[in-house]
Order: C-alpha cells, then structure tokens, then sequence
C-alpha cells in the first residue's frame, strides 16, 4: 500500500468511534508501517516524509517508533528471507548449527542480504513451531526438524530460485 | 448468513446445526469425516500435501468424504496427524503415499491402516484410538476444548458444539454482576503468566465507574518455547471472541481489541474470518441478539516487540507509540491507564478462552479441578529434547514427572534428564530433584521459577546449563526496550560476564558477581521484563552451581556445548584413522604420525571441529590436564580469598 492509499477512518476499527482525530492518526503508525513494508519490503525515506505529513506525526517520531520494532527495516531486503529460529526448544535441539551452516552457505553474517539482494539472512525469537525444533522460515513457510545435512538441501533449491 | 435477532434464534440455530450432524462424528448420509490437523507445525510437516491426495484419492474411487481443515491438535512432533471419524482412528505422521491406503483400508474397508497409527517402539502393536495414545490420556481439554475437532473458519462448526452457549446463558438468564462473581468465584488466574485473578481484575475495571471500557486479549506471545495462544488463536478462535464478550457483558465494556504478535500471520487470518462471521450473525455489533448489548472487536498486530507482551507496553503500542512500560499506577483498570486513558481489562487469550466453560458450567464444576488455589488446567508447549513435544493441557497439581514422562513419553534417545525450565525468558530451570512436586502457580514460585505462559523445555544431560542461562539472557538483553537503566545496562553487565564465563575466560569472582547484579536488576528494574531477566541465571546457580564452577575453575563443559573450554585428545584405542578430524581442523592442531593421530595442545584452539567431525566419537573432551589445575590452584586472587 502507498502512503496516499492509507484510508485512516477504514482502517482503525471500530474503536475509532472514541477518538479523536490525532489519536486515530498516531493509532495507525504501525498499521501503516507493516502496509508500507509489505508493499516496498522496506521503509523507503520518501515514503515515511509522507506518512509524517499524512498522519501529522513528526519525522523524528516516526522514524522513533518505526527503529524500536524489530520488524521494520531501513535498507532493502532480499527477495527471499530466511529466518532462523532461535527460541529456546530450538536453541536446545541444535539451532546455532542451522545458524552457522547458513551463514557459511550464503557467506553473510545475520541480518545482512546477499549482493545480489536475492537472500536475507535474519533470526527470530520464536516462530511458535516448536514441536518441530529446530526450524527456519522461508518467507512464509515453515520448515522444522532441521539438521545441518538438511539445510544443505534447502540452501541449493533457495539458492537456485 | 442472516443475522440471529433473539437468544431463541441462536438456539435454533444450533438445533438446527446438530441436526444436520456437521460435528458430531457422522454426517446424516454416512459420510466419513477426517478431521485434519493444519496447524502451523503439521503445514510444515505437509499436511496440505496429504490433505489433497486424500480428496483426490477417494474422489477417484467414487468415495465422499467431509474433510474438516482443523487448528492444531496438540501432538506437533508426529505431524502430520489426522483423526477419521465415526471409527475415530488417530493417524500421525502421514505421507501423501499414504493417503490412498487410508482410503481403500479406513474408507472403504472401515478398519485402521496400520502403518499410519502411532506405536511406542517398532516392536508394540500400534494403538488405532487417540485417547489411548498416552500423549493424549491424561490431557484435560478446557481450553483446547475444540482445537482439533472444529474448522476454525466456520463459525457453524464451534456453535454446533456448544458455542456461544455460555455467552447465551449469560444474556438471558444471568446479570453482568452474576457473571462477573462467577468467574470470581471460580478463582481463575491470569493463564499469562502472573496468575492474578482474573475476577479481580475484572472488577477493578467496573469499579472504574467509567461508561465506556475497554476488553483487550494480549494475543503476543513472545516467549519463545510457548505457543498456546497461537494454537487457540488459529484453531479456536471463537472461543477467545465468546470469552471476550463475556468479559464485556459483566464489565459493561462496548470496544475489544486484540493484539497479535506479526510472526503468527495465520492467527491474524483466521481471527480475522472469526470475527466477520460473527459479526455477520450478528454476535458481535449492536443490539446483539435483539438486546441492547453492543461489543465490536478489532484486531492490532504487533511489529516484533517481546516488551510490548507487557501490559503497559502493549497499551503504548496499541497507541501507535514506541513499546515502552511505564510505572504503575495509574493501572490500567483505572483513569488514565487503559489505552488511551480509558479503563481497560487486559487478559491473555488463554484465560478468555477458560471463561466460556466456566459460565456455562458453574464455578464449582471448574473448581473440582486442579488445585485448592489453582483450579483449572494449564496448557504447556512441552518441548525440547523429549519424546512427544507438542500442547498438553493437564489440571493444574499434575507432577513434573507426569508430564514429562508419561505424556511427553520420556527423554529424547533415553538420555538423562536433568532439567526443565518453565516461564521462558522470565522463568527458571527446575532440576531433577523437584520432579515430584505438583505443577500449579505457587509450587513453581516457591523453587525459583514461575508459571509464565506454560512454555515447558526439557533438558538433557548434553545440555549446558550455563549455556542455557546465557541463552536466555541474550535474550532478555536484545528485548530489553532501554528504557530503565538496571534492566539495560544491568542485563548486558550479566551477559558479558556469562560470555566470559562460556568462552573460558571466567574467573572466580565471577559468581558472586552474577548473583549480586541479578538481585539488583530484579529489585531496581521498571517493569515485568527486568524484574524477571536474571531468573535463569539465579535459578541455575542456585541448582548447578557445580556446572559454573567447572567452567571457571576446570575450563570444562561437561555437556561438550561451550566452546574453547577442556582439553581435546584423540583415543588411540577407537580411532579408526580416517583423518576427518585433520581435514576438519583450521589450526592445524592435528598431527598426523605413520600410525596414529594426535592434537597438539599448543596449537589447539578448543573450536571442537574435530570433535563434531569424528564420525565415531574417539575425539574426546576432558577437564584440563593436573598440571595446568594445580597453575590455577596458586592463583594469588583465588589465595587472597
């Protein structure tokens, strides 16, 4: 979604009925966070100056709020992200080896992305999964009871895409 | 679907839902049902898979079958899992090649596929019903009452089941006092982790005397180890909106919102189906079944914050601010303190999903389970290195050793166990000797850990202790919002020292360190985050403090997890002299003779490549040699002490 689509009356809910117009505005920071970066995969600079003038919010708040969730990104990001789980059922099944044999595969530490943008290389907290420590995300999917032997396999075929 | 305008509708409506048979076992035209599990953990498994071979299979032999898209069935482990009904014949982890034999054996034939039902070893005779499974036969399903059994995007499944019922109860025959002492009355404690009455915390709000409040579930889960309310959140929803509005009935609140963590986008999707088709029957909105009770629900997703499950944080957050907690009071029960300083109730999802039994039921039936001061169940994620990891709701009172055992089928590889950490990040580990003890909110707090969210991680005799501690401290650290200095600065003092600790480089000083900051932080820190950092850390000195001092004093690991600590040798009498632990080496620490391999202490950096690269394991990992102990013995600041 582009800034000048965001649709603030639409968008906070029912709950907007008790508040104000400033309320409603800053209410709909993060919304319109997680919209813009669907959109872009990141936070591009022009688009958060229009968000401030749209909503009213200073830049400097935005950019406060935005830099305090670790979701939201400053830089571009890879077409592909693979997130490793780190929670704590997988940190015990063996996730620091999944770590290591990814970072060694695609040659990037976490949080950075390949140079050919095509692989972003990110941690997570938990994913919820943890039946199947340990596991790893790919964009969306998840894929569990990893061993480093297995990740190989996935490597190639994310590699290849 | 037309909207229901009186009690009586939803009634018939349910009748009419029963009658035609959508959940109870058989549809009316003897069709087979299959209830599949497409939880979060069996899609990874391929249950989407499975599910499509199955339809394609039986529509090819001419077979109809109902298959039912469930949430999560609780036995993540042997994913994908799927009950048929009416035989209720439990299958785990199925292939798609396995599909077509459940047709022609199970469809067709009406007995079990033996290959697709659970067995304890390869030896047992496999068991064909899910409540003889183990994992399943002491489990207590109050919470997770429908997960498994009902389509999560068909709001007819869960009212055919007996939903909405209590909600229906509540509006026409119980005023919004009644309810409120029920719930009091039936002691049910916050399933977030503090354990404070929910009751209570009701009434705290109505006593705000303000006309407009609001009901909020604190859907971020961001414990990692825990994922109940995911589970509740995608496979019952419902249940989550009827406790809300129940809530909402004995508060008088009119607005509920429900704040999802962003790394459960299925919870999001199916909560947000949920809620347009209750609305659409005319649950949720104005003049709700022909009264003049209104309650509407939005739905907020959270941007990866662990500070924000915190209930101020989570307020700040709702309101499109930075994730920070701020001192209590105002609470948020009061002026001032709920989101945008309206009367707030905040609860976890898991407790909402609690309150529906408990009005329909009465508080005495909910009472009669669990403990004097806990009743109820709880739901743990058991996980870890244990057998059958997964969701298990057991009463509260039910042993350790039950759980881990019994439902949970033991130790991964039938290694020793030697303990388990409860409460995430917040909580702490609880060693053997406690296995006995009844699980409920107090036995927990009294050894040194808590209930928290129910995550429940099972460890080994190859787990570091230390290295567990430091884990979840690292955590703790980055989650840490910086806004207190204790819980800044205090946890990444903490954190540097269990660093030091695990690379080798403690020194004895190090443990009183440890434990004089973790009192500190605890006592000094804003919120619930700091207050609760150093408890895997205290609660693992307190029971491993042997582990800590090998590290500093032996330089050893004993579970082999921490890196550059023991002295590496190769034993001559196993080794089969294949030469990978020389190839695996970056230092070139392995010397190689005409008949034999061995590591040359001098070059050998302790980054056990060689050990994780012997296929035989001869490489092996003892304390350091007596010289070097006795060079530490004469250590003048061990002297000095």
């Amino acid at each position: 979604m582009k800034v000048e689509d965001l649709d603030i009356d639409a968008r906070i809910g029912r709950v907007g009925e008790l508040l104000g117009e400033k309320e409603k505005k800053r209410g709909l920071l993060i919304y319109a966070f997680q919209q813009i970066q669907k959109e872009f995969n990141y936070l591009p600079e022009e688009e958060l100056k229009a968000l401030s003038k749209k909503l009213n919010v200073p830049l400097s708040d935005v950019y406060s709020t935005a830099s305090f969730y670790k979701h939201f990104y400053f830089k571009p990001r890879g077409k592909n992200v693979l997130c490793v789980c780190t929670g704590t059922a997988c940190h015990v099944r063996g996730a620091g080896k999944i770590l290591e044999k990814a970072k060694e595969t695609f040659k990037i530490e976490e949080g950075e992305t390949t140079p050919d943008m095509s692989l972003t290389l990110e941690t997570v907290g938990c994913v919820g999964c943890c039946g199947l420590a340990p596991v790893l995300t790919i964009n969306e999917n998840v894929v569990g009871d990893l061993t480093p032997a297995k990740v190989d396999e996935l490597m190639k075929t994310v590699g290849e895409e | 679907m037309e909207k229901l305008k009186s009690i009586q509708e939803l009634k018939d409506y349910r009748e009419r839902l029963r009658a035609r048979g959508t959940s109870d076992g058989k549809t009316p035209d003897g069709k087979a049902i299959v209830r599949a599990c497409c939880g979060t953990a069996c899609t990874a498994t391929g249950s989407k898979k499975v599910i499509e071979t199955l339809e394609a299979e039986s529509a090819r032999k001419g077979i109809e079958v109902e298959v039912v898209r469930t949430g999560c069935q609780g036995l993540c482990q042997k994913g994908p899992v799927m009950r048929v009904e009416p035989q209720g014949i439990f299958y785990q982890r199925m292939k798609p090649d396995q599909a077509a034999w459940v047709v022609s054996y199970t469809f067709q034939g009406g007995i079990p596929y033996r290959g697709g039902l659970w067995r304890q070893d390869v030896l047992s005779e496999p068991v064909s019903q899910m409540l003889d499974v183990p994992f399943y036969t002491k489990q207590v399903r109050i919470a997770l009452r429908n997960n498994g059994t009902i389509d999560p995007g068909n709001i007819d499944h869960y009212i055919a089941m007996g939903g909405y019922a209590a909600f229906e109860k509540a509006l026409s025959s119980m005023t919004p006092d009644e309810v409120l002492a029920e719930v009091d009355k039936a002691n049910l404690r916050g399933r977030g982790g503090a354990g404070f009455p929910a009751g209570k915390k009701w009434a705290h709000v109505k006593k705000s005397g303000s006309k407009i409040k609001l009901v909020i579930a604190n859907g971020d889960e961001g414990d990692p180890g825990a994922f109940m309310d995911r589970a509740i959140m995608e496979g019952d929803p419902h249940s989550l909106i009827e406790g809300m509005l129940l809530c909402a009935y004995a508060i008088e609140g009119q607005y509920g919102l429900i704040y999802v963590r962003h790394e459960y986008p299925l919870a999001v999707k199916n909560l947000a189906i949920a809620i347009k088709q209750a609305g659409e029957l005319g649950l949720l909105g104005k003049n709700i079944l022909g009264t003049d009770f209104r309650f509407t629900i939005d739905i907020r997703e959270g941007a990866g914050a662990f500070v924000c499950g915190e209930s101020t944080a989570l307020i700040a957050s709702v309101e499109g601010e930075r994730g920070f907690p701020r001192p209590r009071p105002p609470r948020l029960s009061e002026y001032g303190g709920g989101a945008w300083g309206i009367p707030s109730n905040l609860n976890n999802i898991e407790s909402y999903a609690c309150v529906p039994p408990i009005v329909e039921k009465g508080a005495s039936w909910f009472r009669s389970i669990g403990t004097e001061n806990s009743p109820g169940t709880k739901v743990f994620a058991l996980t870890g290195k244990v057998k059958n990891t997964g969701l298990v709701e057991v009463p509260m009172g039910m042993s350790l050793r039950e759980i881990i055992f019994e439902i949970g089928g033991g130790i991964l590889g039938d290694k020793k166990f030697k303990a388990v950490q409860t409460g995430g990040p917040s909580g702490g580990c609880i060693p053997e000797q406690y296995l006995d003890m009844a699980v409920d909110f107090d036995s927990l707090g009294k050894v040194g850990s808590i209930m928290g969210s129910g995550g429940m991680v099972v460890m080994d005799e190859e787990t570091c202790m230390v290295d567990v501690a430091r884990y979840f401290l690292s955590f703790t650290q980055s989650e840490s919002c910086g806004k207190c200095p204790p819980c800044r600065v205090g946890t990444y003092q903490m954190l540097e020292i269990m660093n030091r600790i695990c690379s080798g480089k403690g020194v004895p000083e190090d443990i009183e360190g440890l434990e004089k900051l973790g009192k500190s932080i605890k006592k000094a820190s804003l919120c619930g985050l700091g207050q609760s950092a150093p408890n895997p850390v205290l609660s693992t000195l307190k029971y491993f403090r042997e582990e800590y001092e090998e590290h500093i004093f032996d330089k050893f690991c004993r579970a082999k997890v921490c890196k550059g600590l023991g002295t590496f040798t190769i034993d001559h009498d196993e080794c089969v002299l294949c030469g990978l632990c020389k190839r695996a080496c970056a230092y070139d620490a392995v010397k190689e003779t005409s008949r034999s391999f061995f590591i040359d202490q001098d070059y050998c950096n302790k980054c056990k490549a060689c050990h994780t690269a012997c296929p035989i394991g001869a490489v092996k990992i003892d304390k350091a040699s007596p010289a070097k102990v006795v060079a530490l013995q004469v250590d003048p600041k061990r002297e000095a002490k």
